[in-house]
């Protein structure tokens, strides 16, 4: 069992929560993630590792409500225990050699671009960060990318925040402002990542992106997590999350995600029926 | 004097008509009077083929003669000298090849029910042992066994009778590896496992979920936290496909994601928050026991048709002769000498049919199996919305990847010194599906068995 020792709701729909798990914060490396169960009946969730402190034991995950498991994640309280948490899984993010680097986030994408970002900094490479959201209400870790930031790039889809605009917008301005980039960094919606994705690829800036599919195990055994890149079929657990962004099939990533959509929708209106019963 | 009857007492089961709509365990078990009359079937042969056709050297003629005499307990002492899972060995084994393939009485007429036997005898001391197994004293060397699946429990049991401190780390949230994820509860309760894992448990194995040794720890870390051997049992559980166009629509399951989605998730239950697509046809592309497991979940799921997928005949079907009968008599449909060329998807990138070609089987290729070449024109598309690929697997590369030395072959399995399991790593053993590719439970309950020997071998010295 695994311990939840902070929770923070970051805005109405994302919640941070620092959770106890010595042996995966020994390990945990930005660009990973790891699988959590809430209860004994739960479904295997994977979600990117945000944060961790080596010293106390523990792994922050920031989460968006979006389904059955998150939502009853978000029920859940300080004191309260996860039924299993296992990580690190996947590759970490490569920043060794990097000099220059623009870190692109949309939404929640952030709360995983917000650890890469704080580890290019700390190696000493340049972090052009640009952040996007829908709107003021939803901005997520405004100030830890300020922290870790040469540059920050404040996108907001309705312009109630910042600039009114997409990131792919301000990234585009960067570049054509002649900011040049070893590579662009982009964690977010699969829509969001595709276009920045075509956005590089017309200056032919690498760019890496991180793909978050459906899941079980996280160790290869499954291939629920399959996508194309570059024609080939690779497992988002084992040879991912992160890709070459101009080589995956955003398209296909898409419509596998939305597997399940029908059963979610079923799931949702039960849990929060339950809730509605238990109060 | 010898029950002379050509024919072994047939297994009670649940009729096809209702198991194929429900989880629970087909075959119900012998009886008493069953198993006793089945023991007289055997003649306690001097030279006993039947145990040198066991894995683990069951001592198969004493065990049968304490059933013959109503000792069930007796019997089951004997089994559990040799096998740390009679109850999961006496159903999933395949004896055919095994002890009852050995069996004299198998010359003429049916060989004596060796498997129905041992889980009779296991069953009864399930059900009716009420005492404590004895916690064996501690020799203090600590031993590390990686993968709770058939090897891992069968090494971790052997050591820890031996008196050696053993910790199993398990990936999953659930020890049992295969036995939990993959072999379906109506041919394995998965209850069943549980107190053979309990058993474990009550002499001293400690067992770690959720740790993944090659990502939260290392081999190397193992050795430094003071543990003085390591035993590689992380199966081969990466999935393969066959890389043909349409493989990654939704509708496309690797066996292990359906099986693991339906037995270790539970996705069959009311109340559990894993999902699995709902389907009304279901091709099942293999001819396996994996195969044969996934197309009887898929009719118990509710699936209206499914078929078994195979490019070769039905002669040459890898699976055990009593899982093809099962499946049939439930309703599976054969379409042997078939092979995918490619999956059909809807404009919602749903699976919509799949595309096959018939084959005709030739010359015998290096398998021994004559090879199947497609017929001209002979293209045709089967009308389901999930397919299941069941075409084997591969060994996971998470340990290789991460452990200095380690020497494995050309595909990803780990090469072993000989049957002792010696790794090319000074103190690391490895065995099963990790070492030899897919195979059985009970050859990784052999091999676990042999390292553990091996191992105590070594730190004895």
């Amino acid at each position: 069992m695994y311990k939840i020792v902070r929770k923070k709701a970051l805005n109405p729909t994302v919640t941070l929560m620092d959770i106890e798990a010595p042996a995966v914060a020994r390990k945990a490396e930005p660009g990973q993630f790891i699988i959590l169960r809430t209860d004994e009946n739960g479904e295997r969730i994977p979600l990117t590792v945000a944060d961790f402190d080596r010293e106390k034991g523990t792994v922050t995950i920031i989460f968006q409500i979006v389904g059955a498991t998150t939502e009853k994640l978000n029920h859940m309280n300080e004191g309260d225990y996860l039924q299993d948490f296992a990580g690190p899984l996947g590759r970490a993010t490569h920043t060794e050699g990097l000099k220059k680097v623009a870190v692109v986030g949309g939404g929640v994408g952030c709360a995983i671009a917000y650890p890469v970002a704080k580890k290019l900094h700390s190696v000493g490479c340049e972090v052009h960060s640009i952040v996007g959201f829908r709107s003021k209400d939803l901005v997520i870790l405004e100030d830890e990318f300020r922290a870790c930031s040469d540059k920050l790039c404040m996108m907001t889809d309705d312009g109630s925040y910042g600039t009114k605009g997409l990131v792919t917008n301000a990234l585009k301005e960067l570049i054509d402002s002649g900011e040049q980039y070893d590579e662009v960094i982009a964690i977010g919606p699969l829509i969001m990542m595709k276009f920045v994705a075509a956005t590089t690829k017309e200056y032919g800036i690498k760019t890496v992106v991180s793909m978050n599919p459906i899941m079980i195990d996280g160790t290869g055994m499954c291939g629920g997590c399959r996508l194309t890149v570059g024609g080939e079929t690779k497992f988002a657990c084992v040879d991912g999350p992160e890709f070459d962004g101009h080589l995956v099939d955003f398209d296909e990533a898409m419509g596998r995600s939305t597997m399940y959509k029908p059963f979610e929708r079923k799931k949702h209106e039960e849990t929060c029926n339950l809730f509605k019963e238990v109060k | 004097m010898p029950n002379m009857s050509l024919k072994k007492n047939p297994m009670p089961s649940q009729e096809p008509e209702v198991r194929n709509k429900n989880f629970l365990e087909v075959a119900l078990g012998y009886t008493e009077e069953m198993a006793v009359d089945e023991a007289q079937r055997c003649l306690n042969c001097k030279n006993m083929p039947c145990v040198k056709g066991c894995p683990v050297n069951i001592d198969i003629p004493a065990f049968i003669k304490e059933i013959a005499n109503k000792n069930f307990e007796g019997a089951y002492g004997i089994i559990s000298k040799s096998s740390s899972l009679p109850a999961v060995c006496g159903r999933v084994c395949p004896q055919e090849t095994q002890c009852e393939g050995k069996c004299v009485r198998g010359i003429k007429g049916e060989p004596v029910g060796i498997g129905r036997l041992e889980r009779f005898a296991a069953d009864y001391h399930n059900a009716n042992f009420k005492g404590k197994p004895e916690k064996p004293d501690s020799n203090g060397k600590k031993v590390a066994v990686i993968g709770a699946g058939p090897a891992g429990l069968t090494c971790a049991g052997d050591l820890a009778k031996k008196g050696y401190d053993v910790t199993v780390y398990e990936a999953l949230h659930l020890a049992g590896g295969v036995l939990v994820y993959g072999i379906p509860e109506f041919r394995l309760p998965k209850s069943i496992v549980q107190r053979e894992i309990d058993g474990l448990r009550a002499i001293g194995v400690h067992i770690e979920t959720n740790v993944i040794v090659g990502k939260t720890i290392t081999i190397d870390e193992l050795f430094e936290q003071g543990f003085k051997s390591v035993f590689i049992g992380s199966g081969a559980g990466l999935p393969r496909f066959m890389n043909i166009p349409g493989e990654n629509l939704k509708g496309v399951y690797s066996a292990n994601e359906f099986l693991t989605r339906v037995n270790l998730m539970k996705a069959y239950k009311e109340g559990s928050d894993t999902p699995v697509k709902e389907n009304k046809k279901v091709a099942v592309v293999g001819g396996g026991n994996v195969a044969m497991d996934a197309a009887r979940c898929a009719l118990r799921l509710g699936a209206e048709e499914v078929y078994i997928v195979y490019r070769r005949g039905e002669a040459e079907l890898p699976a055990r002769a009593e899982e093809i009968e099962h499946a049939k008599e439930e309703g599976i449909i054969f379409k042997t000498l078939t092979n995918p060329v490619e999956i059909l998807g809807d404009e919602n990138k749903f699976v919509s049919g799949i595309k096959c070609v018939s084959m005709e089987l030739g010359e015998p290729d290096e398998s021994g199996r004559r090879r199947p070449v497609v017929k001209e024109g002979s293209e045709h598309v089967i009308d389901v919305d999930c397919v299941v690929m069941s075409i084997g697997t591969s060994p996971n590369p998470l340990i290789r990847n991460t452990t200095e030395g380690l020497e494995t072959n050309k595909h990803g399995c780990i090469v072993v010194k000989d049957d002792s399991g010696l790794t090319s790593r000074e103190g690391v053993y490895a065995g099963g599906d990790a070492v030899t590719g897919a195979a059985t439970v009970i050859l990784a309950m052999g091999a676990g068995k042999s390292a553990a020997e091996a191992i105590d071998e070594y730190l004895s010295k």
